[in-house]
């Protein structure tokens, strides 16, 4: 849940441009290799060198994986509210308002009827760059009604995650929407339509537990880090490093808990060729 | 019964000490005023101690050493339990108990997380921090719960799932998933009740059902106070005020509309008497249960799928 420390690999983080002196240059955090920002765009913000993903924002992530100009946003407005008047060093009414300002989004997650290769899809995208993209009572909502708009228009679901994990300002109601959205998933399990959930680096704590560990296919990003505790947590707990590699997309692919790991610039494909697959006639 | 006394319970503790020889000398001397007064006293203290404990206050008695765990409820509230191991995959998990019992003459499914009371049963039952195999071995017992048509409980108690190496090597997130999505499933009335401490995601892996009871003195939510105050304020010393901004105690919950009812416990809390604890929760299962049974399993499902959807605040 350390949303707070910004990854050198957030291609919009302040630690990335200050390394960089002409801010034109990014330095590889897997590999070490550089590369000029102008390459960015065409390789969907992955390195040229290694395949590794940097974090984009979820209307990036839209827009790789739908067919252009077909997402249509729901709830796009939709506001957490602070039901705990919750205030740590900072009001989280205030942190609120000030990630709003500086993200230009609502909250962590963004969501909608979209098209990969003209089939519809429902969707909902997280977004790490609101509050560590951690999951209170509007992600679950969101994730409610894509539950619901996939029924309704017996289609495909997708969520692609990028979370620390449950929004701690958000208190019991965070905890309960873990049970929330793994409940409503259920009924998109009876209604026999595919979820495909996609896993971005990284994916953590209560949103792991819940309905990104519970697609009928589970996809992930090479090298994302995906777990329910955080490295560092057991790292205290056991009192020695973590062996190389652990926790990483490939480590659980080899664990039995993700059915393939995915280059960012293959995953519209593949999700393509699975919808095929679980909905065609 | 109360080996372990907290600071604030310091004062009533040893009044009711001195009660206590009073009452063993009453024989030789005429001391019934001098009691009476000092019956008084402790009276009013209970009242002003226990009516105006701090958030904290109740995380301490929450964990309190003394309290009752799993299978003291079990032992005091049921006839005839059979203990059931293993999750038939990896192994058995000493942190989560389960099996059949009697409750009020009637076969249920009993399962909770259980905690030691010294050195040696802490690190047995790994001081009720389940692995994989814990959340695996319950919902084995929950699904022959649904195969002999028996209701389940499921008692509360720890201060979250294992953080460690392991449990991740073993799928500790899709363990804790995968029963968050067959509780809602299950085809059998299901009672959660949090006897102790209910943190966040290792507490909610056996905690989807159709009615969710709280002891009075516990706590249930998305993290405990003291990695609240690691995260939030980047130093462990702020455990108090994060007990207080995260709202985690029994009226605080059925406040927000997350709990449904609160059971009493015995005066001073659980861990004063055992026995009586124990009753009082027997006596709120037995009620709760009740129109539960008569439920279709359609119905219950449906209902789950509401009560959980309905949590949660926000502005559209
Ligand atoms: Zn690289």
């Amino acid at each position: 849940m350390a949303w707070f420390k910004r990854s050198k690999s957030n291609i919009e983080g302040s630690s990335t441009k200050r390394e960089v002196a002409d801010g034109a240059w990014l330095k590889c955090d897997h590999c070490g290799e550089m590369m000029h920002q102008s390459q960015l765009g065409a390789a969907l913000y992955t390195c040229i060198h290694c395949d590794a993903s940097f974090r984009v924002s979820a209307k990036q992530y839209i827009d790789i994986l739908l067919d252009e100009g077909s997402f249509k946003e729901a709830d796009r407005k939709m506001t957490a509210t602070d039901p705990l008047k919750f205030r740590d060093s900072k009001a989280y009414a205030d942190r609120l308002e000030a990630t709003v300002r500086s993200t230009g989004m609502f909250d962590a997650m963004r969501s909608g009827m979209g098209k990969i290769k003209d089939v519809p899809v429902s969707i909902a995208v997280m977004d790490f760059g609101f509050i560590g993209g951690s999951m209170g009572s509007v992600v679950g909502e969101k994730i409610a009604r894509a539950v619901d708009r996939a029924i309704k228009n017996k289609c495909g679901l997708i969520i692609v995650s990028a979370s620390g994990g449950a929004r701690m300002m958000e208190g019991a109601f965070s905890l309960m929407q873990m049970a929330k959205t793994s409940a409503r998933l259920t009924l998109l399990h009876d209604a026999g339509l595919p979820y495909i959930s996609i896993m971005l680096d990284p994916t953590t704590g209560g949103v792991t537990a819940s309905f990104a560990m519970l697609g009928d296919f589970n996809i992930a990003e090479p090298k994302a880090l995906i777990g329910f505790a955080g490295p560092r947590v057991i790292k205290q707990t056991i009192g020695r490093d973590l062996p190389e590699g652990f926790q990483r997309a490939e480590f659980l692919l080899e664990k039995g808990f993700l059915d393939l790991v995915v280059p960012r610039r293959e995953m519209r494909d593949t999700v393509a060729r699975l919808l095929v697959h679980a909905t065609a006639a | 019964m109360a080996k372990t006394v907290l600071e604030f319970e310091r004062p009533i503790i040893e009044l009711e000490q001195k009660i206590e020889e009073m009452r063993r000398v009453i024989d030789d001397l005429d001391l019934h005023d001098e009691i009476d007064a000092l019956e008084k006293r402790v009276n009013d203290l209970r009242a002003s101690v226990y009516g105006n404990l701090t958030r904290w206050q109740k995380v301490q008695l929450a964990r309190h050493p003394d309290r009752p765990y799993t299978l003291d409820y079990i032992k005091h509230m049921t006839t005839d339990f059979v203990e059931l191991h293993g999750d038939r995959f990896h192994g058995d998990d000493h942190a989560i108990v389960g099996g059949f019992a009697k409750l009020d003459g009637k076969s249920v499914m009993i399962i909770g997380q259980q905690k030691g009371r010294d050195t040696k049963s802490n690190l047995f039952r790994n001081f009720g921090m389940a692995n994989p195999e814990g959340y695996r071995k319950a919902l084995r017992l929950m699904g022959l719960a649904a195969k002999f048509n028996r209701p389940v409980i499921t008692l509360i108690d720890t201060p979250g799932a294992y953080p460690g190496l392991e449990a991740e090597e073993r799928g500790q997130a899709e363990a804790i998933a995968r029963n968050l999505f067959e509780m809602t499933r299950l085809p059998v009335p299901i009672i959660i009740v949090i006897i102790g401490e209910g943190a966040s995601g290792g507490a909610l892996g056996i905690g989807v059902g159709d009615r969710v009871l709280m002891l009075e003195n516990t706590w249930y939510n998305v993290i405990s106070p003291e990695s609240c105050s690691s995260i939030l304020w980047r130093s462990w010393d702020y455990k108090e005020q994060a007990a207080e901004a995260l709202k985690l105690t029994a009226p605080d919950l059925l406040a927000q509309g997350i709990i449904d009812r609160i059971i009493p416990e015995p005066l001073g809390g659980a861990h004063r008497n055992h026995v009586e604890a124990a009753l009082l929760l027997k006596t709120a299962l037995i009620e709760e249960l009740k129109p539960l049974r008569a439920m279709k399993p359609d119905q219950l499902r449906r209902n789950r799928i509401k009560k959980f959807g309905q949590m949660g605040e926000f502005n559209t």
